[in-house]
């Protein structure tokens, strides 16, 4: 009975959010996107819903002309499972996925008009696992070709973030070449980390398909969700186990895991608290009776007035309208900075060739 | 929870007086399978919900059939009528011949806004953004530089008691990809979802799997009832998607179903009010037919199809004679007879566009247009857009039919404004009888700066399909018909006249090479200053600062002595 007690302070937080951020474009980068559908599979398997994960996706191999089984996309050869599925959102994709973009996400910082669904609205009660891969350095990590984020940009956006009080708890696992190099700067609470190699290691793919033609996933990335198959939404698995996951006889690399900025054991920290969703239930014993026709709430919005002369549908080709079609007239605007300036240093030229006494002719 | 049941039982007695009043919304849902002359089949999905609400008065509050989402966004932005599409490969209407509803490939949005709404930008760029958020699609790129606001093309489809073209807006991305990622928001707006109905066989597996996809959603006011006295909301969500002989199955015609999206129909949707099942097996060569369908259909239709008299297998998924016999439901389409290739109808209108010219630095762009009717002449309105970093000559412009040039009756021009503003090129040009028409503009490349460019600038860019609108005039007369008995494929696009039917085609995207530069270059350039400086400065200062002195030699460890005697018998100087 204390035991269930004590389980139900255990852990402070009562919503997850998921962010998940595939950085890598192209074809032969296959493997970056499967590695984050394949969490995101099972972070949705175990409870996270739609609503509460911000999966980008920086290019689309599922509808790739290369691909040759469309809208699929496979994590174990012989193409076995489908990680793409039948329900997948993806917030942002394709040149949507910059390091800005990112930033603005954990930080908030998003133009107003972003909708929900790609907006991290997370709160001081929020876990958030957030899962990067991709190409990446000793430092950096490269997003699109193009631009990277170095490690201390990443520490100084987590900071911002629990001064905002935007999570509780964060697990940040990185499956790149010299992953662990990303999580050396973090500096605020609460931040646990996981890296798929150290400092001049490289990260190395799994196994390629022959019908595909590219690897298909990366090695820490594929360990992993071999062992989140496993759990399920009531499991008691804990974070020491995911710190095993990819030894290095089968994982190439060593991987890597940080765990002094985070308050509690990892050995009391479910799987489930970052892979899993929380939800509220409330049983109740009362029957509420629901009314079968509903169509009293329907009659209270007033009808729409009715027209006085039929309406008609507009003619979709009106050919000698639109040759009578005169352009309208431009409004007028005051003229810019750049021809009254012009002007000016006209007429200032003019006054100093021939002098001031001519100002009186003009007028 | 102690609360919401205080208010179910107060609401009770109110919901008593009510009883009896008819819904005031209706789906319809319909599929129209049409054999190809080339052998593919193509499969339209019709779904529409109509909703006699006074909408943008914003005064609903239930929303049963029609969905939530859409209907806040009429209501708080002041749309009168929303159309997207978003489209996965071309429609080859050469050998396809007339589509039913073409979309251009990417993502196209156009919105007629009501006349209240008074900063109309800002309303199109709200618009954008929300709806980038429902379908998964990258819309918030949607800007100026991609909005245009045609003049002639692009009347609404639905009621309108003035157009005023300042309300209206037109924006094309080529470069969308649509995947299962904006299939599943669509279906998801759908009354009953993926579940029942028509939408089962919506796989994203097999449709994606095809050599053309486009789902849209159509929304618009439209006449209550045959008096056009008061306004109803359309919904309308159409998916086609064609079906390629060669990648599903061993090269052999025929189609069934199952083959076609490894799924068969089990039932109607229970929220339909009609669910339909429509074969096109008009016969080619009035002979006999071509097409043998199984199982036999519930009843035949005649209808006159854009312009043409088609027949129609229908099979009703709400008579309770479908289901009589077997489970599901799997209509196979057998051809009778090989089909000849020389049978193949050419479509009254087509067009092509591609670029030519040779280099990085201008080109051109051609579009041809033909008029296969033997004898009848009709205009067709051309909308090119243009985005700003192809710098068009308008000097250039050349209009030629038949070896003459052709002189349009109406041009509308816009010239681009740098990173604001694409280009808007509207004609309207008579084509004569049994022609092609070529018309030949010529561009320049613009060099961006090095920011501007996206990750992948080798890939190219894109530009968007031009539109072609045009009255074809038709073979046979079309009579006036009631709107709401008709099939659904038959009445999106409002009939005036029986003489010609109105048609909207879209030509080819083009993927034009911008010079880039060499991305590397920065780098380089640091590296290259930064040895140079450090070899030039780094010698100086030695030079400069360095002082010498004399040092005494040293004796030497046992390896210099060993060194030195050698070197003695060798007779050369000592270290």
């Amino acid at each position: 009975f204390q035991d269930q007690a004590e389980q139900f302070f255990r852990s402070g937080h009562t919503n997850n959010w998921a962010v998940l951020v595939c950085t890598s474009r192209f074809w032969f980068n296959y493997r970056h996107v499967a590695n984050t559908l394949s969490v995101y599979r099972s972070v949705k398997r175990l409870g996270i819903p739609d609503s509460h994960i911000v999966l980008m996706l920086a290019d689309d191999m599922a509808c790739n002309p290369r691909n040759p089984k469309p809208a699929t996309v496979f994590s174990h050869k012989n193409m076995e499972l489908n990680v793409y599925g039948d329900d997948v959102e993806v917030d942002y994709r394709s040149y949507e996925v910059t390091v800005e973009n990112f930033l603005r996400v954990l930080t908030g910082r998003i133009p107003p008009s972003t909708p929900r669904s790609k907006r991290l609205l997370s709160d001081d009660r929020s876990n958030i696992l957030i899962y990067m891969t991709g190409h990446g350095g000793n430092g950096f990590l490269k997003f699109q070709d193009s631009e990277e984020i170095t490690n201390v940009e990443l520490a100084d956006a987590f900071e911002q973030m629990w001064q905002k009080r935007r999570y509780n708890e964060l697990l940040f696992i990185i499956d790149t070449c010299q992953g662990a190099s990303m999580y050396e700067r973090f500096y605020s609470p609460n931040i646990m980390a996981l890296a798929s190699s150290q400092v001049g290691e490289d990260s190395l793919s799994h196994q390629p398909d022959l019908g595909i033609g590219v690897h298909l996933m990366d090695r820490y990335t594929f360990y992993v969700l071999e062992f989140l198959e496993e759990i399920h939404p009531a499991s008691q698995t804990n974070m020491n186990d995911l710190f095993q996951v990819c030894p290095k006889s089968l994982c190439v690399s060593t991987p890597g895991h940080r765990t002094d900025l985070f308050q509690r054991d990892p050995q009391n920290v479910l799987i489930t608290d970052f892979f899993g969703s929380v939800r509220k239930v409330e049983i109740t014993t009362e029957t509420i009776s629901l009314d079968r026709d509903l169509a009293g709430f329907e009659s209270e919005f007033p009808e729409g007035e009715l027209a006085t002369e039929p309406l008609k549908y507009a003619e979709q080709l009106p050919v000698a309208q639109i040759i009578h079609q005169k352009p309208k007239q431009k409004d007028w605007h005051p003229p810019g900075g750049f021809i009254l300036g012009l002007w000016a240093l006209i007429i200032m030229v003019f006054f100093k060739t021939y002098g001031i006494k001519h100002m009186k002719h003009v007028f | 929870a102690a609360a919401l049941l205080l208010l179910l039982l107060a609401a009770c007695p109110g919901a008593g007086r009510g009883a009896g009043r008819e819904r005031r919304d209706a789906l319809r849902e319909e599929l129209l399978l049409s054999p190809l002359p080339t052998g593919d089949v193509a499969a339209t999905f019709q779904f529409r919900t109509r909703w006699d609400a006074d909408l943008p008065r914003g005064a609903v509050s239930h929303y049963r059939l029609f969905p939530k989402a859409l209907g806040r966004l009429v209501a708080a932005l002041g749309v009168r009528e929303l159309h997207l599409a978003l489209t996965q490969g071309f429609w080859r209407t050469r050998l396809w011949g007339q589509p039913p509803l073409q979309a251009p490939a990417g993502a196209e949005l156009w919105v007629w806004f009501q006349p209240t709404v008074t900063d109309v930008d800002k309303a199109w760029k709200e618009l954008s953004n929300i709806l980038s958020g429902i379908f998964c699609a990258s819309l918030n790129f949607i800007d100026s530089t991609n909005t245009v606001i045609p003049t002639a093309s692009f009347k609404p489809l639905g009621l309108a008691n003035g157009t005023d073209h300042h309300l209206l807006r037109y924006a094309v991305l080529p470069r969308e990809v649509v995947c299962t990622e904006n299939l599943t928001p669509w279906k998801k707006l759908l009354p009953c979802g993926s579940k029942a109905g028509l939408a089962v066989l919506l796989k994203a597996e097999r449709l994606f799997h095809s050599s053309y996809h486009s789902q849209a959603v159509h929304i618009r006011p439209i006449c209550r009832d045959a008096s056009c006295m008061a306004v109803s909301w359309e919904l309308r969500q159409t998916l086609t998607v064609v079906f390629d002989v060669f990648s599903s199955g061993q090269g052999k015609k025929d189609w069934s179903l199952f083959k076609m999206f490894s799924r068969t129909l089990t039932d109607a949707c229970p929220l339909a009010s009609q669910s339909k099942v429509y074969v096109d097996i008009s016969p080619k060569n009035k002979e006999k037919e071509l097409l043998e369908v199984t199982p036999p259909p519930t009843s035949v239709h005649e209808a006159v199809v854009q312009g043409d008299k088609k027949t129609y297998a229908v099979y009703d998924l709400l008579s309770p004679s479908l289901f009589n016999t077997s489970r599901s439901l799997n209509v196979q389409l057998k051809w009778k007879r090989p089909q000849d290739s020389s049978e193949m109808p050419i479509p009254v209108l087509h067009a092509q566009r591609y670029v030519g010219g040779y280099g990085l630095q201008t080109g051109e762009i051609c579009t041809l247009i033909y008029n296969t009717h033997p004898y009848r002449a009709f205009p067709v309105i051309l909308l090119e857009t243009v985005p700003w970093y192809l710098r068009l000559y308008v000097h250039t412009l050349t209009i030629i039919t038949k070896g003459k040039e052709n002189k349009p009756s109406y041009i509308h021009y816009q010239p681009a404004q740098d990173r604001r503003r694409p280009h808007l090129l509207e004609m309207l040009i008579q084509l004569p009888a049994n022609s092609v028409t070529k018309i030949t503009i010529q561009f320049e490349r613009a060099l961006l700066k090095w920011t501007e460019y996206p990750p992948d600038p080798n890939h190219g860019f894109y530009v968007g399909s031009s539109v072609l609108s045009a009255l074809v005039p038709s073979v046979i007369a079309m009579k006036d018909v009631d709107v709401e008995q008709s099939p659904l494929f038959t009445s999106l696009f409002p009939s005036s006249d029986g003489s010609s039917y109105f048609v909207r085609l879209y030509t080819e995207p083009l993927l034009v090479n911008l010079p880039t530069p060499d991305f590397s270059m920065p780098y380089n350039v640091i590296c290259l200053t930064c040895t140079v400086v450090a070899v030039c400065y780094g010698s100086f200062y030695n030079l400069l600062t360095r002082t010498f002195h004399v040092e005494e030699p040293s004796r030497g460890g046992l390896a210099k002595r060993l060194a030195n005697v050698i070197r003695k018998f060798r007779g050369v100087p000592l270290l």
